[in-house]
């Protein structure tokens, strides 16, 4: 085992993929020379080289097209989005072409890519560069959605997701990424649509995404000291989804909170909120309640970002009054 | 698209073994794939709309009658393995590559032997196995794609070209100005060809332009040689094609290719294309580009009954076509939610 930053993490699981198959390749806005404006690509140009890596314009519809041309005959391409709000400018080729390709063509095309991105808030950069957008992706059938948590599922789900055979839009936690773990030494792959049980707890199951896990596992720690057993899952990838695990771990404690960075309306959140009142109606306690930001754009300064995004705080507050009611 | 004349026969007396020789030959198997590949799309076409007509072909569709000159002279001009990406008026450049014409008419009609199954229908035309690869239905996003499959093949240094057809209209989106941009900093060997029909959609193309040609224009802001060519004619199609086709197997980088031409009819099922003057509609009628084509065969001296052949062939395929797309069953039930994924299916859970 190795201690690596999550930014570290994202380079050592492309780097990993791209030593065993010469097919794969990644292009971006400043991912080669300059290793990524959050340093996630570091050192790929240096073991790679400029065919395999490669410095793109700032383009984000020739990036991503680049990306499902290149798919679609014989090449295993990653293309960066430096943050996720860009790919509102790109939308078309994720959402009308990459997404619909194979099923159009009735499996003629397949498209073996990765789109990554930088996700999510904390950085105070306001409303066009902090947003938590897993659930846009969620929405488009033919798309798959990762976003990870912990380093080492950083390096297993990229690898696991560069070899996967369809499109899948890979998140990256901004907010998480200088944090440090533990990554298994050696080749290492996690399954994609596999829920991760960080916590058994025997009165609430907390379910949370990407950098709201963290905090989750936190909250949770804390809600012990008050006597609430809380069982914490990272659910790692909303499509394909873990329903199994998900479903299973609400209906053991009777209650499920979810914590979502989204904005309130349409967050994975209630999806998961539609799928534990249609399966685990008999099972519970009380009603699903979500942990989410506001319904709002997010603003840029620290009071106020800090407040919209759900804190550790919060989360222990409205699991304490749910279960106190 | 297979011959079924010989060259040499084709050519009649004057075109005896010696003559004009080795070369003579070759082109005269160029000009009868030209002619053959310009009239079978023509009768495609045609039938297409009259299926329309009878309300056998649902949704919407685009025709590209008036514009076989481009998509013939290009795909002649392709080795087999080169990649063609095309827009929603697909039906030609998808034929053009060798697809099934059968397939292709019953995807029209919504059946299960259409090529994809039903699944696309006749904005999205694609034949992998021929490297049709698709026909795109947003403007501007498969300029995009094609500098991918040609990012791939400078990759895997196969020596294909990605040929990428659009309209005039595409030439104001910003995915054309993208693609351009990174298709010359890459050097990738993709030609792009600009049909230039003077209408996009229902508007005038000049009336929305900045600029006189609205794809060759705009060749210099990318460091592109301004290419305009007559896209009617379909000798002229298919030498620039080489050219370019040449020029990016090089490693010279991509072409910008504006090809003059004109539909025929409206835009779309819906457009009856009522706001195009008359005298310019005649005008480029008389320039229809099969039977500018066929003139100029004759006038080489090929014999009629060659090409009256040849017309006769290319109906009967057409009609045998257009049975067998109709014997078609609709697509089952099950067809719905298979081939999201890779693995066949459509689970999004477990």
């Amino acid at each position: 085992m190795a201690e690596l930053t999550y930014r570290d993490a994202v380079a050592a699981g492309i780097a990993q993929e791209m030593r065993r198959d010469p097919d794969v390749v990644l292009i971006g806005e400043d991912i080669a020379a300059a290793g990524g404006v959050f340093k996630t690509t570091v050192g790929l140009l240096d073991e790679f080289g400029p065919e395999r890596v490669r410095d793109t314009p700032i383009s984000e519809q020739a990036i991503l097209g680049a990306v499902m041309g290149a798919a679609m005959t014989g090449l295993r391409p990653i293309g960066e989005i430096m943050f996720s709000d860009f790919l509102a400018v790109c939308w078309d080729i994720a959402a009308n072409q990459i997404a619909k390709a194979r099923y159009m063509t009735d499996g003629q095309v397949n498209l073996p890519l990765v789109i990554r991105t930088a996700n999510g808030g904390g950085f105070r950069f306001g409303a066009q560069h902090s947003q938590a957008v897993e659930n846009w992706a969620m929405a488009i059938p033919g798309l798959k959605v990762v976003a990870p948590a912990y380093p080492a599922d950083v390096k297993g789900l990229l690898a696991a997701s560069i070899r996967d055979p369809d499109p899948v839009l890979f998140f990256e936690a901004k907010g998480l990424f200088a944090d440090k773990g533990e990554v298994p030494d050696g080749e290492h792959v996690v399954p994609l649509g596999t829920a991760n049980v960080l916590r058994k707890g025997k009165n609430c199951t907390i379910v949370a995404l990407a950098a709201m896990v963290p905090r989750a596992l936190e909250a949770a720690n804390r809600l012990a000291q008050d006597g609430i057993d809380a069982t914490v899952v990272d659910v790692r990838s909303l499509v394909p989804l873990d329903t199994r695990t998900i479903l299973s771990e609400v209906s053991n404690t009777g209650r499920a909170f979810t914590v979502e960075e989204n904005p309130r309306l349409c967050g994975w959140g209630a999806e998961l909120a539609s799928l534990i009142a249609d399966e685990c109606f008999y099972d519970l306690d009380g009603p699903v309640v979500r942990i989410t930001t506001p319904h709002v754009p997010l603003p840029a300064a620290d009071a106020l970002e800090d407040l919209a995004r759900p804190s550790i705080d919060r989360i222990v507050a409205e699991v304490r009054q749910a279960m106190e009611r | 698209m297979a011959e079924t004349v010989s060259p040499l026969e084709a050519r009649g007396p004057q075109a005896k073994p010696g003559g004009r020789g080795e070369l003579g030959s070759e082109r005269l198997i160029t000009e009868l794939a030209l002619y053959r590949m310009q009239v079978e799309l023509r009768l495609f076409e045609k039938r297409a709309y009259d299926l329309f007509l009878q309300n056998l072909v649902k949704g919407t569709s685009h025709l590209g009658l008036g514009q076989e000159a481009v998509a013939a002279g290009f795909a002649v001009a392709m080795r087999p393995d080169d990649y063609t990406f095309c827009t929603y008026r697909g039906h030609n450049h998808t034929l053009a590559r060798g697809a099934s014409m059968t397939a292709v008419m019953a995807e029209l009609l919504g059946r299960s032997n259409g090529i994809l199954h039903g699944k696309g229908g006749s904005m999205h035309l694609t034949d992998v196995e021929h490297f049709a690869m698709g026909s795109y239905a947003i403007v501007g996003a498969h300029l995009t794609i094609a500098n991918g499959a040609a990012w791939s093949a400078q990759y895997r240094k196969s020596g294909q070209v990605a040929v990428c057809f659009f309209g005039d209209g595409t030439t104001n989106i910003g995915a054309f100005h993208e693609a351009l941009n990174m298709a010359v900093v890459w050097k990738l060997p993709v030609v792009f060809v600009c049909e230039n029909n003077l209408y996009m959609e229902y508007t005038p193309i000049a009336a929305v332009t900045s600029v006189k040609n609205p794809a060759a224009d705009r060749a210099s802001a990318y460091g592109l040689e301004p290419i305009v060519i007559d896209g009617n004619d379909a000798d002229i199609c298919y030498r620039s094609a080489l050219t370019a086709y040449e020029r990016a197997r090089l490693g010279k980088g991509p072409s910008l290719i504006e090809a003059k031409t004109y539909r025929h009819g409206g835009h779309s099922r819906a457009d009856p294309a009522s706001y195009r003057p008359q005298s310019e509609v005649e005008e480029w009628l008389k320039r229809d580009p099969v039977d500018l084509y066929k003139a100029r065969l004759l006038e080489r001296g090929m014999q009629s009954t060659v090409l009256d052949a040849i017309d006769a062939e290319s109906l009967a395929k057409v009609d045998h076509a257009t049975e067998e797309a109709k014997a078609g069953p609709p697509p089952s039930p099950d067809a719905l939610e298979t081939n999201v994924w890779a693995d066949g299916g459509a689970a999004w859970r477990n």
